[in-house]
């Protein structure tokens, strides 16, 4: 193997240039990526870049780490086509071979079919944050459109800085995708007492100049409106290349595609949840890395396991930083330990643990999810107590 | 600026100059200083930015922020008295001069 191509230079796609020469690699890598500048991390997007400013302090690593790592960084090029016989794609007008391609497109801003829509501000890139943050040059009215993580995250920056937020979620409760019913209410309680208005249960209907409007007729009047209502994935090159979609670029348990030199990672990639095997496709930091790393083990011939990491992820709002361990499907049970930290089971076994402020416990599960399974009736004997299970 | 030295696992010292205000992590990265990875940018999520204060130091970096103990607990290399995560030490102008050692490992 001579030349492997990364599309996408976001967090999974220069961690994976990143494993494959730490991991010896000595042939070429080019990595592609559709935005300007060199790859920086999200998720301070909505937290501390958003009161700072501080575009520098995003950056993943600096200019001259590609030159010293001899990584070919190609930025603002978009790829257009691959061309799997020939093992070439096609970007920027011109054509470039590989022996093996990783797809890491990550995913967009979904912009719901409603009149309107086009007026409301993102917050995906860089240069989405850069628009928002000047938007908040003076106090302002805001109408977030999705309790998500992301939405969320801006609604407590923004009330920090004292402007007005009035946040419109579809769904009955806060993060319902992520999250047990008992963290959703906890940090509606938080949201609420910061003056963050919420409207829960019902979805937005129209954007208009100067506002938004719910379906139950509510006018929220807003010079801001921020379209936090999820995202979808990149798969269009995959899809177009033939190889199989289905809510994301469809790969098996080492994350390979069906073509053997097709492997897809990070929030664009689906794959089977290690525990249940059911499909997943995770948008965090930790799956971008984790992928990036097997991946590069196997191109190198280090290894060839499936891929069976504990998801974790975290979000940081107000003064709660909220961190999840595993991963728990809707209908999972619940139990709340006395301090607060939930538990959630399925079928009798531990899927994920959901804390605030208690990095400890986070840490202990992340721990504990990673070894056999823990079983609900061993952590009632032991009440609870991670450490004694 | 506040000049901070890196002791890698093998020896090699490098020597950087870092705006006041940036920390150790990140001034790595920025310097292109291998052995530390800093995967979660800082969030006090990964533990892949693991150091050893300088003993010279450990009073000027003061102790561990709250819950770095738990992180630490999951660091890919042994965890010391003088262990930190790099991310969590912010770089004053009474840091200068600051000397800290890279772990073999950090993933
Ligand atoms: C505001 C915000 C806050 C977040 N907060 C958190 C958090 O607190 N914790 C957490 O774990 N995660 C968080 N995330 C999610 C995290 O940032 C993503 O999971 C991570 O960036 C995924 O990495 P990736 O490489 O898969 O995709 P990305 O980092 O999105 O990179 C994909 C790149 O591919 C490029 N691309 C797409 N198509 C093409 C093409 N055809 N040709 C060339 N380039 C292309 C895109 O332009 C993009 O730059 C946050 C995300 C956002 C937006
Ligand atoms: S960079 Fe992740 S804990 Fe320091």
């Amino acid at each position: 193997m001579r030349e492997i191509v990364i599309v996408g230079a976001g967090q999974g796609g220069l961690q994976a240039a990143m494993c494959l020469r730490q991991d010896g690699f000595a042939g070429r890598i080019t990595l592609i990526g559709a935005e300007a500048g060199l790859p920086y991390q999200r998720p301070p997007l909505s937290k501390a870049y958003l009161k700072s400013g501080d575009a520098g302090a995003l950056q993943l690593r600096p200019a001259s780490f590609f030159e010293k790592k001899d990584i070919t960084l190609i930025t603002g090029t978009r790829v257009d086509s691959i061309d799997r016989a020939a093992r070439s794609l096609r970007a920027g007008g011109r054509d470039l071979r590989y022996d093996h391609l990783i797809l890491a497109t990550g995913t967009r801003n979904l912009r719901p079919p409603i009149p309107g829509a086009d007026l409301a501000l993102d917050l995906r890139t860089l240069e989405d944050a850069a628009r928002l943050r000047a938007a908040l040059d003076r106090p302002r009215r805001c109408a977030v459109i999705g309790g998500g993580f992301i939405g969320l995250e801006f609604a407590a920056v923004a009330r920090a800085l004292g402007h007005e937020v009035t946040l419109a979620e579809a769904a009955p409760r806060l993060m319902a995708r992520a999250v047990s019913a008992e963290t959703s209410a906890r940090f509606l309680g938080l949201h609420e007492g910061m003056g963050t208005r919420v409207h829960l249960g019902d979805p937005v209907r129209e954007v208009f100049p100067g506002g938004i409007r719910l379906a139950s007729g509510t006018r929220i009047e807003a010079e801001v409106v921020l379209m936090a209502a999820g995202v979808t994935p990149n798969t269009e090159l995959a899809a177009a290349a033939g190889l199989a979609v289905d809510n994301g670029v469809v790969v098996d348990g080492r994350l390979l595609t069906a073509d053997p030199a097709i492997s897809a990672l990070g929030d664009c990639a689906v794959f089977p949840d290690p525990v249940s095997g059911r499909p997943v496709r995770l948008e965090s930091v930790q799956a971008a890395t984790d992928h990036a790393r097997l991946i590069s083990r196997r191109l190198l011939g280090m290894a060839d396991d499936r891929y069976d990491a504990v998801p974790w992820f975290w979000s940081d709002q107000a003064d709660s930083k909220l961190q999840i361990a595993g991963l728990a499907t809707a209908g999972d049970e619940t139990v709340t330990r006395g301090d607060g930290a939930i538990f959630r089971f399925n079928a009798g076994r531990l899927s994920a643990v959901e804390t605030v402020n208690d990095a400890r416990t986070h840490m202990q599960s992340r721990k504990r999810l990673a070894g056999a399974p823990v079983l609900r009736r061993h952590l009632e004997a032991a009440g609870f107590d991670l450490a004694a299970v | 600026m506040v000049k901070v030295t890196y002791v890698a696992a093998d020896g090699t010292r490098t020597e950087v100059d870092a705006p006041p205000g940036s920390n150790v992590m990140q001034t790595a990265l920025d310097n292109d200083v291998d052995g530390i990875v800093g995967e979660c940018g800082g969030a006090m999520m990964c533990a892949t930015c693991h150091c050893y204060v300088d003993e010279d130091w450990s009073d000027a970096t003061g102790a561990r922020r709250d819950g770095e103990d738990d992180m630490l607990d999951c660091a890919a290399d042994e965890v010391r008295p003088n262990s930190r995560l790099s991310c969590q030490i912010r770089l004053t102008e009474g840091l200068d001069g600051l000397v800290v050692h890279l772990p073999e490992e950090q993933v």
